[in-house]
């Protein structure tokens, strides 16, 4: 049985209306369970669980800890390009958005690569908007030859491709992919998606499948945290992850959280989510799924940020630059949102450091890949 | 003293390196651990560095490295990975992880096996990290690895010898040292293998994630020590039956 199926089977406002009728009972022993199931993580991202955060926060340190030890993995997004086809009501490189447009030449990559490495960076996120014709396979199997050699850990955010393109970019160092379904509310969906590939909404729902079935190493889960209620998006996540977990059992799977940030042509957040309910759902993730990587982007502030390493947060990036170019070759050029934790990559380190957190720069060798 | 391949070791406590908050304080844990054979993951060491800040801090004689394969899914990746290592750390020492699942790291007893075999023919000392399974720890054994790894429990979980009746099958029948691996979460495990009869045990998350991992090293250190008297010493076996005074059989006699 495929995801969209599953998903199929699944009604939002049911799903919606479960989880806003969960109580304190059920929270309790969601926390009490030595294993949770998805109706225990509904519990714990209810209204219900608000009054149990310290608790869930104090297991989730310790869940952190025992899996994870005292470390958090370090890592940057350089972005290749911010030409796109779409149109998305929430994004900075929206084709409707009249911004100078740069995809980045191979000298460009190779000195923004130079710049990068001086920071102390071995695993790396490559970023593009979704513009298949000038930035597609083709494109990345070029980059993939210049950064190939200098990172060990590469990691892909860009349109969702077909299982032979990831098959394809698999040996020439692709080792995690990101695809962010946005909402898994469909009809919302589609009004923030009007115009491009990316408004198939049941393409983007079955690229981790593809995925899976291209031996990837890791999948990267998540949603737009600001589109539509975040509780019933995060469960349509986690429903995806235990599908994904079960089905593509050799596959690692991440989560990250993004919240709307400020950018060119901006969208008010239809459902605000506050610090609260963020470090709520980080802590209800860890409690649910104890092996699951949860990563955090410098879309957050300083002070949140400083403080959420210790409650579940598994790797983190700093001194990151959102738009093409934005390290050596175009610094002023525009961005995809703004960040809001400014601070350097040492300095990150160092507040790592001080909190007793080991900053973790490499954890994946080449050669595993016989790459 | 326990001898594993060409090097004979005084401490039956083996460490692993991941987890702790800083290389400083790993290294001060495991000298306090008084362990001579430490194992780290290759993916965490930059061997294109002569810097990298994990190998530097394991430079000491104490230390004797046991590089692993954590993260390769299959015996390919496995044996490139080894020949990495041995080119890169001048050892042939190799721990061989195998574990495709990453959600619990279970090993892979058929990509393990057909590994291993190889890897011994190359000329690598083996210590495969495996189930607690007596068959393929014989098979192992046939295939010439130096020692066997048969764990206690999923790794980092912390909850001790939960294949303790396994455990002792292995150990009865091995003709190559067993340490238990994996699952050792409080010095009472670890001292628990040691009395059944265990060679060594490896130990690294309940080190590494402790409030005081030098205390806790410590704390290993002697449990293994204690461990490994008591059975050199020969427990005495608990009895599972009554002693009677007024034998059954006692009529035997009158007749």
């Amino acid at each position: 049985m495929s995801f969209s199926e599953i998903f199929r089977s699944y009604n939002w406002d049911d799903v919606k209306s479960k989880i806003y009728s969960k109580t304190s009972q059920d929270v309790e022993n969601a926390i009490s369970r030595p294993q949770r199931n998805l109706e225990d993580f509904m519990a714990l991202i209810s209204p219900a669980a608000a009054p149990y955060l310290e608790q869930m926060a104090q297991l989730s340190h310790r869940l952190t800890q025992k899996r994870f030890g005292k470390t958090i993995q370090m890592y940057i997004p350089m972005y290749l390009s911010n030409e796109c086809q779409n149109i998305c009501t929430y994004c900075g490189f929206s084709l409707d958005n009249k911004i100078p447009r740069r995809t980045l030449t191979e000298k460009e990559i190779l000195s923004e690569i130079e710049h990068i490495k001086a920071m102390g960076y071995d695993h790396i996120l490559l970023v593009t908007g979704e513009a298949n014709k000038t930035v597609g396979p083709e494109y990345f199997k070029k980059a993939f030859k210049l950064i190939n050699p200098s990172f060990s850990h590469i990691s892909l955010e860009v349109q969702p491709l077909d299982q032979h393109e990831y098959e394809e970019l698999i040996p020439l160092g692709l080792n995690t992919v990101l695809v962010y379904q946005e909402t898994y509310h469909q009809e919302d969906y589609k009004k923030h998606h009007p115009k491009g590939k990316k408004s198939n909404f049941d393409y983007r729902l079955e690229t981790p499948d593809r995925l899976g079935r291209a031996g990837i190493h890791k999948i990267g889960l998540g949603v737009l945290f600001g589109l539509e209620d975040w509780r019933t998006d995060s469960f349509f996540t986690a429903l995806h992850l235990q599908y994904l977990e079960r089905k593509y059992w050799k596959t690692k799977y991440s989560i990250s959280f993004p919240r709307l940030r400020p950018h060119a042509g901006g969208l008010t957040p239809k459902v605000e989510m506050t610090d609260r309910e963020l470090v709520q759902l980080i802590c209800a993730y860890r409690i649910f799924n104890e092996e699951v990587e949860l990563s955090l982007s410098t879309r957050e502030s300083n002070k949140f940020r400083d403080n959420v390493i210790k409650l579940g947060i598994t790797s983190i990036s700093a001194g990151s630059k959102t738009n093409p170019g934005g390290y050596a070759n175009a610094p002023e050029s525009l961005e995809q949102f703004e960040i809001d934790d400014q601070r350097s990559p040492a300095q990150i380190a160092e507040m790592l450091t001080r909190q007793g957190y080991e900053p973790v720069w490499k954890d994946w060798d080449r050669a595993y890949g016989g790459v | 003293m326990l001898t594993i391949g060409d090097k004979t070791f005084n401490s039956r406590l083996f460490t692993g390196t991941g987890k702790f908050n800083s290389s400083e304080l790993m290294k001060t844990a495991l000298l306090e651990s008084g362990s001579e054979l430490v194992t780290m993951a290759l993916k965490r060491v930059d061997v294109n560095s002569n810097e990298d800040h994990i190998l530097g801090y394991l430079d000491h004689p104490q230390f004797n490295l046991l590089p692993n394969t954590s993260g390769v899914r299959n015996a390919k990746e496995a044996i490139f990975a080894a020949e990495l290592a041995r080119e890169a750390l001048e050892t042939n020492w190799l721990k061989l992880e195998i574990h495709p699942d990453p959600k619990y790291l279970l090993p892979d007893p058929v990509e393990t096996l057909i590994a291993a075999e190889q890897l011994v023919k190359k000329g690598f000392i083996v210590l495969p990290y495996i189930h607690a399974d007596p068959v393929l720890c014989k098979r192992l054994e046939e295939a010439g690895v130096a020692a066997v790894m048969p764990l206690g429990s999923p790794i980092g979980s912390n909850k001790g010898l939960k294949t303790i009746d396994f455990l002792e099958i292995i150990i009865e029948q091995s003709n190559v040292p067993v340490v238990v691996d994996a699952g050792i979460g409080a010095p009472s495990d670890a001292a628990k293998a040691m009395e059944i009869g265990a060679d060594a045990v490896l130990v690294n998350t309940a080190i590494a994630v402790s409030d005081n991992p030098v205390a806790m090293a410590r704390a290993f250190k002697m449990a293994v020590e204690a461990g490994r008297i008591a059975y050199e010493a020969k427990l005495a076996h608990p009895i599972g039956h009554a002693s009677a005074s007024s034998p059954l059989t006692s009529f035997i006699d009158e007749l």
